[in-house]
């Protein structure tokens, strides 16, 4: 079975370490805050300025003043601290974030990365993640592996405008975990019950898999 | 006005000197921390041929989105937009100019413009579309392209305290692209919540020094929430 939004953040969530600092990107990313491991400390950075994000406000708790980089109102966990959009990103493109979490339309199997505009249709803009992904050593990339209409996402050469060259080193979709590397994608793990032959079938760049294949493990 | 007292006492007066085909960069990131009040001041002043640099461009009736129906915008420089209809139209007719600068490059541009470095190199966009045109160079075996830096004939700014002297005080995110723009413009007008005297605010809590600013001016704010999320069980 391919993996839920859910799962996708909690396998990300696997990946957190106690002390991160940790940026997550619009849609899935974001759910990833909800399965932080018991007793593991870890800030969320948001880009419009807010370091040590915490949970939605209650309704008294609304500030029109407080709000994340996707533009929800939010409040600020104990030790957070504001600040300008400039310092804000000088934390990012200083590789001062030790986790950046964010969707893309494709990868390829160099490290490249097209998550901000289709052709053809309104562009709406790439916010701050050509900054994230330029910035960033540990970059995790969520998406579904191949389109609705079983087109893979996971390329030889992306084939849609880049948001950042050679950036990408892990992958996680909803059938697999890949690792980018020497300008190949490898098989790290694979989701509970989906075999690797699907996943070979619905990767359009180079995999590379050895061994034995694990599933991903959830609580 | 006199001496370092920088407070008008209207509108009119706070935008007074912008004309058609200047350039104004504009605080707030989506619709937190915008300057309400002076859009609508430019709107009801007609303004026209604007080159905007905002991150955003508000939506159909709230923010710098309340400039497009009589086109007083010719051209915005952004990282996100289209949040409105009105936007989309004119970007696909080619009425409006869109430049899509990445937020932090945005930032570093406002930032250098108003610190006097003419231009930087950086590796966001290296590789992309945005990088179309630009130099580029190699640092430590790293690649970077060169993005100019960025000044305005005005700069709009919202601030929650202000003293007479125009040092501000900028409120949790509402602080954003506010500082940056303050620094960038020749004349930096900014609008608060509150005017205090000079000494009221802690010299040490002086988010921008009043250098920066040329009027200030008090306000009354909506403050429309664009995402208006709520805890329901738990989780963020």
């Amino acid at each position: 079975m391919a993996l839920t939004r859910e799962q996708i953040a909690q396998r990300v969530a696997q990946e957190l370490q106690d002390g991160y600092y940790v940026n997550l990107g619009i849609g899935i990313p974001t759910l990833v805050a909800n399965y932080v491991p018991e007793g593991m400390e870890v800030m969320l950075q948001s880009e419009n300025g807010l370091l040590g994000m915490g949970q939605f406000p209650t309704e008294d708790e609304i500030d029109a003043d407080l709000i994340n980089a996707g533009k929800q109102t939010v409040t600020m966990a104990t030790g957070a601290s504001v600040f300008d959009s400039a310092e804000s990103f000088a934390m990012i493109r200083g590789g001062h974030v030790d986790l950046t979490v964010l969707g893309a339309f494709e990868v390829d199997v160099n490290g490249n990365i097209a998550s901000y505009m289709i052709p053809g249709k309104l562009i709406k803009g790439m916010g701050g993640a050509m900054d994230l992904v330029a910035g960033a050593d540990n970059i995790i990339v969520t998406m579904t592996h191949a389109s609705k209409h079983g087109v893979s996402k996971l390329l030889s050469n992306c084939t849609l405008p880049l948001t950042g060259k050679g950036c990408i080193k892990k992958v996680l979709t909803d059938l697999a975990f890949i690792e980018i590397k020497d300008g190949k994608f490898y098989l790290l793990e694979r989701a509970p019950g989906v075999s690797v032959e699907e996943i070979v079938k619905l990767t359009t760049g180079e995999l590379v898999v050895t061994g034995d294949i694990k599933e991903m493990k959830f609580e | 006005m006199a001496g370092f007292d920088k407070v008008v006492s209207s509108y009119e007066e706070a935008m007074a000197g912008l004309s058609d085909n200047m350039t104004v960069l504009a605080g707030g990131f989506g619709l937190c921390g915008i300057p309400e009040n002076l859009i609508n001041e430019i709107k009801r002043k007609g303004t026209k041929g604007l080159t905007l640099v905002s991150n955003n461009c508000g939506v159909d009736d709230f923010g710098l989105g309340i400039l497009l129906p009589k086109r007083q915008i010719k051209k915005i420089i952004a990282s996100y937009v289209g949040e409105n209809a009105e936007f989309e139209r004119q970007m696909m007719s080619g009425e409006l100019e869109v430049e899509l600068t990445p937020q932090g490059t945005l930032a570093e541009k406002m930032r250098a413009g108003g610190a006097g470095i003419p231009a930087f190199f950086t590796a966001t966009g290296y590789g992309t579309p945005v990088a179309i045109g630009k130099e580029e160079r190699q640092f430590k075996g790293r690649d970077y392209i060169l993005e100019e830096s960025i000044v305005g004939d005005f700069a709009i700014v919202k601030a929650w305290k202000a003293d007479r002297f125009g040092n501000l005080i900028f409120r949790k995110t509402a602080r954003n692209f506010n500082p940056l723009a303050a620094t960038a413009g020749k004349i930096t007008v900014v609008e608060v919540e509150e005017i205090v005297e000079p000494g009221e605010l802690a010299p040490d809590q002086i988010h921008t020094a009043g250098i920066y600013v040329d009027r200030v001016i008090q306000g009354t704010f909506e403050k429309r929430i664009e995402q208006r999320t709520v805890r329901t069980t738990k989780g963020a």
